[in-house]
């Protein structure tokens, strides 16, 4: 049902948890739903210092929340927006059909963060 | 690591015995039973005998006992079948809000082609109630179909009140008795019902096999065509091997219910109890006392199911779950849904049923082991 990296980023999250000050916080899906997946950044010179989740849902929305912050971290901003859901999927070798849609949110809920920091105004910092 | 299989309501693992009775029905004993000559007549006669051992089972005549390719076939036997045959008295039939898909999909499939369905509900702890039956009953109800233990939360229904509210609106009446067969007694005569249906899987026999008893008297049409099998109810050559094998599973469990379904009740209660103490914000879903033995249902706030599934698989323990993912839809389980739980909880649900190959040692494994897998998840979980 699920590649061994969709495996190893359930059984061994990267970057679980909360940040002590967030530049940026992110947050898709919703409980009725089953999925939610909430992203805090720390941004400094523009690069994603340090990213960490909390998500609520099944194994294919944990991974996707994992691996993306994977992906982005120390990125610069402009290099995380154009991190898709797709391409999280296609980083961890693709995930069941069904778990395409409702599942594979992480990306938005990255970019949800990045926008949050730009409407705090934190690029004039 | 210790494997754990909790999952003896989805499926059982095959009784030894059962086995090595229908082996020689899968080698020098292939015989059809409908052929005239000696092989053919002993493959007849062992038919026959399965069928004496499952009605025995259910204090059914023998007569009474149509098999089919399982518990689900036996469900659109009995509805569909129902259903067409009798038209000219109504059209209107009811089930409930907990019915296993295998009802409940039946039951919207005639209602689509032109039946009434009312779909009555449950309360809280999943009991259909003998009012809310009272109250949907129509002049023109034709059939009403209750489950009588249900597969996801273990409630056990007040059947012989429901068949009685069912017969005294002129209604006939099916249960899936697929949860409760072999676990708790299942007396036909006693339950007053006039159609059930039974899965041999269940009860450490085959898959593809189960039977419909069918009360004499009740007209009920052919669902599959095609031949004078099973008194022309059901065509097709009949599954010697697998009839066989049902036969002799029931024979078994009637045998063992009493020791082992106490056996059961104790294990189940030690680990319900065991999950709710040692686990905070879980509930206990279903029926507290009124319910399967061995079958522990609960659920757990805050993570979601397939989650936990995966986490016990990981430390060699398979149960199952109501949450959507693997339910196959975006929803979670209906049966939870009906007995008012938010979504939320609904996907944190998870079930635990017991059976014979389960110790007192596994389940204290298992209450070492989901402890820290419900805490690892709500740490990774943005609700609180």
């Amino acid at each position: 049902m699920y590649t061994s990296k969709v495996m190893d980023h359930f059984m061994n999250p990267r970057n679980v948890g909360e940040l002590e000050q967030a530049d940026g916080i992110g947050e898709v899906g919703n409980p009725v739903c089953g999925d939610i997946m909430h992203i805090e950044i720390k941004v400094n010179d523009n690069k994603i210092e340090d990213i960490k989740f909390k998500t609520f849902g099944c194994a294919a929305a944990i991974a996707t929340s994992s691996m993306v912050t994977e992906l982005v971290k120390g990125k610069t901003l402009e290099e995380a927006e154009q991190v898709t859901n797709r391409l999280v999927a296609e980083a961890l070798d693709g995930l069941p059909p069904q778990k395409m849609h409702c599942s594979n949110l992480a990306a938005d809920a990255l970019h949800q963060a990045i926008q949050n920091y730009y409407r705090k105004g934190g690029a004039n910092e | 690591m210790m494997k754990v299989y909790m999952d003896h309501s989805a499926t059982t693992p095959i009784h030894d015995q059962v086995l090595k009775a229908m082996i020689p029905y899968l080698n020098d004993r292939f015989g059809n039973p409908s052929s005239v000559y000696s092989l053919g007549q002993e493959a007849r006669q062992a038919v026959e005998q399965a069928r004496s051992q499952v009605a025995a089972l259910i204090n059914s005549p023998a007569g009474d006992i149509i098999f089919t390719g399982g518990g689900t076939e036996a469900d659109n036997q009995a509805l569909i079948g129902y259903a067409l045959s009798n038209q000219d008295k109504g059209r209107h039939i009811i089930v409930s809000a907990v019915e296993h898909h295998a009802v409940l999909e039946t039951a919207q499939f005639l209602a689509k082609h032109g039946f009434d369905l009312t779909i009555v509900p449950v309360d809280n702890q999943g009991t259909v109630h003998p009012d809310y039956l009272r109250e949907a009953m129509r002049p023109d109800t034709i059939l009403v179909s209750i489950m009588h233990g249900n597969n996801e939360v273990g409630t056990i229904q007040p059947i012989q009140e429901l068949a009685e509210i069912a017969h005294q609106g002129g209604a006939v009446f099916h249960t899936d008795a697929v949860q409760t067969i072999g676990k708790i007694p299942v007396d036909v005569k006693s339950l007053n019902v006039d159609m059930l249906s039974l899965s041999s899987h269940k009860i450490y026999g085959p898959k593809g096999v189960g039977c419909l008893y069918v009360r004499k008297g009740i007209r009920l049409s052919s669902f599959i065509h095609g031949g004078g099998q099973e008194r022309h109810r059901r065509a097709g050559t009949e599954n010697v091997p697998g009839i066989v094998g049902l036969g002799c599973a029931a024979e078994i469990a009637q045998q063992e219910m009493a020791q082992e379904s106490k056996r059961l009740h104790h294990l189940a209660t030690k680990l319900a109890d065991g999950i709710l103490q040692s686990i905070p914000d879980t509930y206990l879903t279903g029926h507290p006392h009124n319910r399967i033995p061995g079958h522990v249902s609960v659920c757990f706030k805050y993570v979601e199911g397939e989650s936990i599934l995966l986490m016990l698989d990981h430390m060699g323990v398979m149960a199952s779950s109501g949450s959507a993912c693997t339910s196959g839809s975006l929803e979670p389980s209906h049966v939870l849904l009906a007995m008012g739980f938010p979504h939320e909880i609904a996907h944190g649900s998870l079930r635990l049923t017991l059976g014979k190959g389960n110790s007192e040692e596994q389940v204290n494994y298992v209450l070492e082991t989901l402890p820290p897998i419900i805490e690892r998840l709500r740490a990774m979980s943005p609700l609180k």
